[in-house]
């Protein structure tokens, strides 16, 4: 069996927007057999989504290859012209977007996208295109494969789509799919659908792949070796098992050790005096779109919503994207207004708005954003950024405001030098360790954590995980920790809340959530996180309850 | 589909019924501020007081303000202009000679700019950054800076003066033949799509750039399309909304706005009515000038809506 895909000796460099230029792949090789597939994996700027670029000979603006060979089913994609890469680009090698819903023009329908690779490379007449598309389309399992075409980008759901740009991809037959973080973007309900979906028709044609992620778990499932990527280099290659079973280099095992979170030890002090309830939600109703006649909102995205967190504890809040779980965040920091209902702290009720809210009461509480670029403000040193809340609640100045900032640095483990920079100055994992000083700064009792760690890579997220969990130690906090990640909530919650289209569905300790869930929308949501098996997404199948979840889609 | 362009093309026309109120009120008594008065512009300085009074009372300028203003609303409802004050002939006589001389100058502006204006900017953000975008860019921005009486003036001299190809003035009518129409025609509308154009090319080169830097475009490309195929099937179709509405604004100017070049070559349209009318204080008339350009602008975003709307499904299908 010969290799469809051979990179030799790969070199990519980028200009930054100083204008300096820097190496971003420095000398990769990469084999990848006949109708094997191979997983590139590694965090953010690890140059995996670069290196599956330039199998179809192509850099981002500002990146170019500046050595080595890519060579993909016997063409070397660095040196021919532009002309022959275009007619490699689809029919031999078809890229699979991270994004489907931006992949796909909003103004064109779904059939025209689909076979316009056909329809460019002249490979077969537009009614023979049109009707393999639909067979694509009842192949990936896609409702209504006969009409799904006919529809705009904008009419069919993220998963959907997902998988159409799967068809979209498969229509010219190609010898090598790429796929580009697929399903990074999916709610893990959906994610196993396209996963399985992508694995039945890869299998199906034999064809090799290369599988770019970051999320391990994921990779298990469908790749036959899996590729370790760090700055641009490759770290480690192995079979699929032997990789997560028995990983070597060092950045590899702590991947695999992010994967794994330690069990939450109850705090025995806070468990002795009993639950003391520090926050009550009853009863809230909350939308938007402006109120109606009866008071009520045009889009209801909380439904009479009950909720109690305890003094000292963590309340995690899972759900899919569109439950309400951020609207719920939103809800009791007072940013959107309860239509109905009422929030208790420490048993006097707050001000349905923040501006009905007395300073004191908006302290104890603060609110912590996903996105740490888009909360810091970008012209402010951090010193500044974390010193406006200490001037703000507790009229800090001169010497002891600084002192205070140093402090504040200290508690979320950055050198004090950091206070001198601008957010953009700092990485991600920097950045949302700032964003969360800032609330610490007030010092609150509550803090609402509303996916801080999602946009992290995995390694850097459990770094920030283990930060939380000793703050919320030494200063006695409270936490309501909302995420679509189940494995970040098992790390550091005491009990957890499923939230299914804006209500509570169930709440359990967290120690019930691998053995227990009662209601069958946790049950299916637990169920689909991928685990770190090579197993686990064939043996789905044998699954009743997934089995009829999937038929119910 | 068709619903939601009905519905909204009812919306607008309401919308527009009450701007265009709005424009006639403030028109009608920012004219009224106007120092000097009409009985007395028309008889001239010789005019003994008792004469000048006589006139006010039989043009009605002695009745309250309001009270004109509604005669002239009701008058406008039921189709009439009103009368000039200046030489007492019907508005819609003045007009109607003129507004045609006025919308054949925009016609063939439009006819010449729009398609010019929308290659050189698609190319130009198709070669971003190359030589030749440099070269668009220089251009569009020279002629921005550049006043149009600057650029006809330029033209009257290079044109009529040195080479003698083309006449200094536009009068319309002498024209024989094809051949003469063109020459007449050729230097204000040089100017003109000089003028309207530049703005074009700069907005249509940003809109298409906007949507060269889509995920969507990356795929065409790795889908294998060409330059050609991604720009004019994938970026156009998505950048046409802001494109159209960029030309309805670009070319609501060549009806009001084109009072100088109407000056320069002589060139008998409705802004020069206009202007002259405000000399005269010739109230009925500046007023029915105003409604028309209002409208024309109003139509005109209206036209780019439709098309906006039209152009993406998004909003086509709600």
């Amino acid at each position: 069996m010969g290799n469809v895909i051979e990179i030799r000796d790969l070199h990519v460099t980028a200009k930054t927007d100083s204008g300096r230029v820097v190496e971003i792949i420095r000398g990769v090789d990469l084999d990848v057999a006949d109708g094997e597939i191979v997983a590139l994996i590694g965090e953010s700027g690890s140059g995996k989504t670069t290196i599956a670029l330039t199998l179809l000979g192509y850099a981002r603006p500002g990146c170019s290859i500046v050595g080595g060979s890519v060579t993909v089913d016997g063409e070397d994609t660095v040196a021919i012209s532009e002309a022959e890469r275009r007619s490699l680009r689809g029919t031999r090698v078809a890229y699979v977007p991270q994004s489907a819903a931006a992949a796909f023009n909003p103004s064109k329908t779904i059939m025209d996208q689909v076979v316009e690779v056909a329809q460019i490379h002249d490979l077969m007449p537009m009614d023979a295109a049109r009707k393999k598309a639909v067979e694509l389309f009842r192949a990936l399992a896609l409702p209504e494969p006969e009409t799904i075409g006919a529809r705009y980008p904008h009419q069919v759901s993220g998963g959907q789509l997902q998988r159409l740009s799967a068809a979209m991809a498969l229509i010219g037959d190609p010898k090598v799919m790429v796929f580009d973080e697929p399903t990074t973007a999916l709610d893990v309900t959906t994610q196993i659908e396209v996963l399985r979906a992508f694995k039945a028709v890869m299998r199906e044609r034999g064809m090799a792949g290369i599988y770019v992620s970051h999320d391990l778990a994921v990779v298990a499932q469908i790749a036959d070796r899996i590729v370790v990527l760090k700055g641009g280099e490759v770290q480690e290659v192995g079979a699929t098992e032997a990789i997560v079973h028995r990983p070597s280099h060092s950045y590899t095992k702590a991947l695999i050790g992010a994967f794994h979170p330690r069990a939450r030890v109850p705090d025995p002090e806070a468990a002795a005096d009993g639950p003391q309830p520090i926050l009550k939600v009853s009863g809230v109703t909350a939308g938007y779109g402006g109120t109606g006649r009866d008071k009520m909102p045009k889009y209801v995205v909380l439904k009479n919503l009950d909720l109690t967190l305890e003094r000292g504890r963590s309340l995690g809040v899972i759900g899919e994207s569109g439950s309400g779980k951020s609207t719920l965040a939103r809800v009791i920091a007072g940013l959107l207004p309860a239509a109905k209902g009422s929030i208790e702290m420490d048993g006097v009720r707050l001000g349905q708005a923040t501006r009905d809210r007395s300073k004191e009461d908006l302290r104890k509480l603060q609110i912590v954003f996903q996105l740490a670029d888009t909360a810091l403000n970008p012209n402010k040193p951090v010193g500044a950024i974390l010193a406006r809340p200490l001037v703000f609640y507790h009229a800090m100045a001169g010497r002891e405001r600084d002192a205070e900032v140093d402090r504040l640095l200290d508690m979320v483990r950055l050198p004090r030098g950091l206070k001198h920079r601008l957010p953009s100055e700092l990485s991600g994992g920097q950045k949302q360790r700032v964003n969360f000083a800032r609330a610490l700064a007030a010092r609150p009792e509550l803090i609402l954590c509303d996916e801080i760690t999602s946009a992290l890579d995995t390694v850097v997220a459990a770094a920030v995980l283990d930060l939380l969990d000793e703050l919320q130690r030494e200063l006695g906090l409270t936490y309501m920790f909302i995420s679509h990640d189940l494995s970040t909530v098992e790390a550091i919650c005491d009990r957890v809340a499923v939230m299914y289209q804006g209500e509570k569905v169930e709440e359990m300790p967290t120690s019930r959530m691998k053995s227990g869930p009662e209601h069958p929308y946790s049950k299916l949501l637990i169920a689909s996180v991928p685990k770190l098996d090579t197993g686990w997404l064939d043996g789905l199948r044998d699954d009743p309850l997934m089995a009829a979840a999937m038929e119910g889609r | 589909m068709n619903a939601v362009i009905a519905r909204l093309v009812l919306k607008r026309l309401g919308i527009m019924l009450l701007s265009l109120l709005i424009v006639a009120f403030a028109v009608f008594f920012a004219t009224e501020l106007l120092p000097g008065d009409v009985a007395q512009i028309l008889l001239g300085q010789a005019a003994t007081p008792e004469a000048v009074a006589g006139l006010r009372t039989a043009m009605h300028l002695d009745e309250p303000a309001f009270l004109r203003f509604l005669h002239w609303l009701f008058g406008l409802m039921s189709g009439d202009l009103g009368r000039s004050y200046a030489n007492d002939r019907e508005v819609a006589d003045l007009i109607s000679g003129r507004l045609a001389n006025s919308l054949e100058l925009a016609f063939v502006t439009t006819l010449f700019s729009v398609p010019i204006a929308l290659t050189l900017g698609i190319t130009s953000a198709m070669f971003r950054g190359s030589f030749y975008d440099r070269m668009v860019s220089v251009f569009t921005v020279t002629v921005i800076s550049i006043p149009e009486f600057m650029v006809a003036t330029l033209a009257v001299i290079i044109f009529a003066v040195y080479l003698r190809w083309l006449p200094a003035l536009s009068v319309a009518s002498e024209v024989h033949g094809i051949g003469e129409l063109l020459r007449i025609y050729a230097m204000p509308v040089i100017t003109l799509a000089f003028v309207v154009s530049a703005q074009m090319i700069r907005m249509t080169r940003a809109a298409v750039i906007d949507t060269l830097n889509t995920a969507y475009v990356e795929m065409a490309l790795l889908k294998g399309a060409s330059r050609r195929r991604i720009v004019l099937r994938h970026a156009l179709p998505n950048a046409l909304g802001p494109i159209v509405n960029a030309m309805a604004l670009s070319l609501s100017y060549l009806l009001g706005g084109v009072i100088i070049v109407e000056t320069i070559f002589n060139y008998p349209g409705v802004a020069k009515l206009m202007v002259d009318a405000v000399s005269t204080r010739d109230l009925p008339l500046i007023q029915s000038c105003a409604m028309i350009f209002c409208v024309s602008y109003l139509l005109l975003i209206l036209i780019a809506d439709v098309v906006a709307i039209m152009a993406n499904p998004r909003l086509r299908n709600q």
